[in-house]
């Protein structure tokens, strides 16, 4: 519900372009004080939001604004400087090069199906057949005799690539039954479709599955699909949670992203069902 | 005299104002659609094999399609029994359950689109889902899209039976004619021109609904095969994939709000074309 809210929110946003004011760091004295703008990925989105509440209650002159609307449009309003961190939960692409990626958390995703699904576990041969068509009822994988319904993601997700480049499957060749955009959407379809397989966040579906969601999430090459095995690094399909800066950005903007990477935010990042990332493992580079 | 002046300046200005906020809305849709169009042309638009924007893949055939037939559905849906509704409220109702009548329809349309959206993910798509698949289809989408106009149907046709000349109905309630005649006879061909627009409003209305639309019309881009097949309308595509598009996907998707602007006109044109013709 609050992410359909939000999504309705970032349209509206995007008809009100122009909406977002730009930083001012006052470097003279040593306390900080500004206004940073953070946009980007529905995934980073709620945690930079919390972690900006703890930063703003420390930094009483500083105003954090988090707004949405994906990993593509963190990166195209770093480039334009409409904002001053991007959030990308994906690593950055070979033609992103401009930008610095810094890591604050890790996220795997994982395949969902409904909790009354017999099936124990598909190998990636599987999951390829069953994306691609080839596999049409659960008896061809070893389940009950019932149609798969296979939910999909809108082109240009985070999550649907990392899904595909694990697979190695080319978009054009997925046959499905159900296109979603955000994790809930995905999760609310595999809800309320018995046959239905989909793939989420791991966190947004951990956290969905304890209150009582009908979904079971698969492991994956014989990993528990949980977020302890995404933050060991065991879980095979896992992204990394990003804020994305252009250089040189301000003196708040470090000062920000520095707060995010601590060891004092590891208690947010847990709340979020992410997996915190110890400073200096920036694999994201 | 000085006030009538004054009066003809406002008015003009303000009736500039509402007439230039559509031409310059179009005029953005065209700047942000041109990198797109000068480089794909118009026609790979239709003769593309499928909507794979990433792999270069631009048919927005089977998006047009279902955005027609979800449209046209709602007010086949939407039509009945709002006209149904202000002839109960106007002739058949006794007063006070008119009124709540009345209010009921009201707050139905006041339901914001998200949760009607909510609702249909939640209550509706699973009874539709016994009929196979996901229940995520054209048929789920139509149904609840013909929910959300019926107000503005209904409201509207009530207001258009409402101002009709009294002397017409006591006039053929003189003449010796029954209610359901005179509702047959007089007040629905009185009340002609006032339903229509109720009806055109509500067909706008539905062309442009997203957020519902988007939570249960399965959105899959393929030519709908029946009601029960998944399918994305224009104004779907451009939200579920406006977020995370960069550069030339972006400039793709608003050709899509274009298409749609296109089709709104067109059907806009001629429905009031052939009311010209009739009056």
């Amino acid at each position: 519900m609050k992410y359909f809210l939000s999504m309705s929110f970032v349209l509206l946003c995007l008809t009100l372009a122009g909406c977002t004011s730009s930083p001012s760091t006052n470097s003279n004295s040593n306390e900080l004080s500004g206004q940073l703008t953070l946009t980007g990925s529905s995934t980073v989105a709620p945690l930079a939001a919390e972690i900006a509440k703890r930063f703003e209650r420390q930094h009483s002159k500083v105003r954090i604004d988090v707004q949405t609307g994906g990993s593509g449009k963190g990166i195209a309003d770093v480039r334009r400087g409409v904002a001053d961190i991007g959030m990308a939960s994906r690593r950055l692409a070979s033609d992103e090069t401009d930008l610095t990626a810094h890591q604050i958390a890790a996220d795997g995703v994982g395949l969902i199906v409904h909790q009354s699904n017999s099936i124990a576990e598909l190998s990636p041969d599987q999951i390829i057949a069953i994306y691609t068509d080839k596999s049409n009822n659960w008896q061809d994988v070893g389940g009950d005799d019932k149609k798969i319904t296979v939910v999909h993601k809108a082109e240009g997700r985070a999550t649907l690539e990392v899904f595909l480049k694990h697979f190695g499957i080319d978009n054009p060749s997925v046959k499905s039954d159900v296109i979603v955009g955000e994790n809930e959407h995905a999760i609310k379809t595999v809800a309320g479709t018995e046959g239905a397989i989909g793939y989420v966040s791991i966190g947004t579906a951990e956290a969905d599955i304890e209150s009582g969601v009908p979904i079971r999430l698969l492991p994956l090459d014989g990993v528990e699909a949980k977020t302890v095995n995404v933050a060991s690094g065991a879980f095979p399909m896992s992204r990394p949670l990003n804020l994305v800066t252009a250089d040189p950005s301000s003196q708040l903007a470090m000062e920000f992203i520095q707060f995010c990477q601590s060891a004092d935010v590891h208690d947010l990042v847990k709340s979020q069902y992410f997996v915190p990332i110890t400073k200096g493992s920036d694999i994201a580079k | 005299m000085r006030s009538d002046r004054s009066l003809t300046i406002v008015t003009r200005t303000l009736a500039a104002i509402s007439a230039a906020i559509v031409l310059l809305i179009i005029g953005f849709l065209l700047r942000e659609a041109a990198p797109a169009l000068r480089q794909l042309g118009l026609s790979r638009f239709f003769t593309d094999e499928s909507w794979h924007p990433l792999s270069s893949q631009f048919n927005l055939t089977p998006m047009i399609v279902a955005t027609l037939v979800t449209s046209a559905g709602a007010i086949l849906i939407a039509a009945p029994l709002g006209i149904a509704s202000a002839v109960f409220v106007n002739f058949y109702a006794p007063h006070r359950l008119a009124v709540w009548h009345r209010r009921l329809i009201e707050l139905l349309a006041g339901i914001p689109s998200v949760v009607f959206g909510l609702w249909g993910l939640m209550v509706l798509a699973p009874i539709v889902a016994t009929f196979g698949g996901s229940g995520q289809n054209l048929f789920t989408a139509t149904i609840v899209l013909g929910l959300m106009v019926l107000p503005t149907v209904a409201l509207l046709s009530d207001a258009a039976i409402a101002a009709l000349p009294r002397p017409w109905i006591q006039g053929a309630a003189a003449l010796g004619m029954g209610r359901s005649a005179i509702i047959g006879w007089v007040v629905l061909p009185g009340a002609r021109r006032g339903i229509g627009s109720g009806i055109m409003l509500a067909l706008t209305r539905a062309f442009g609904e997203t957020m519902a639309v988007l939570m249960l019309a399965g959105n899959i881009v393929e030519m709908p095969s029946s009601l029960l097949s998944p399918g994305r309308t224009l104004n779907a595509n451009i939200a579920l994939e406006l977020g995370y598009a960069t550069a030339g996907h972006r400039s793709v998707l608003f050709v899509s709000g274009l298409m749609l602007m296109l089709v709104v006109s067109c059907i806009v044109l001629l429905i009031s074309h052939r009311r010209g013709h009739q009056a």
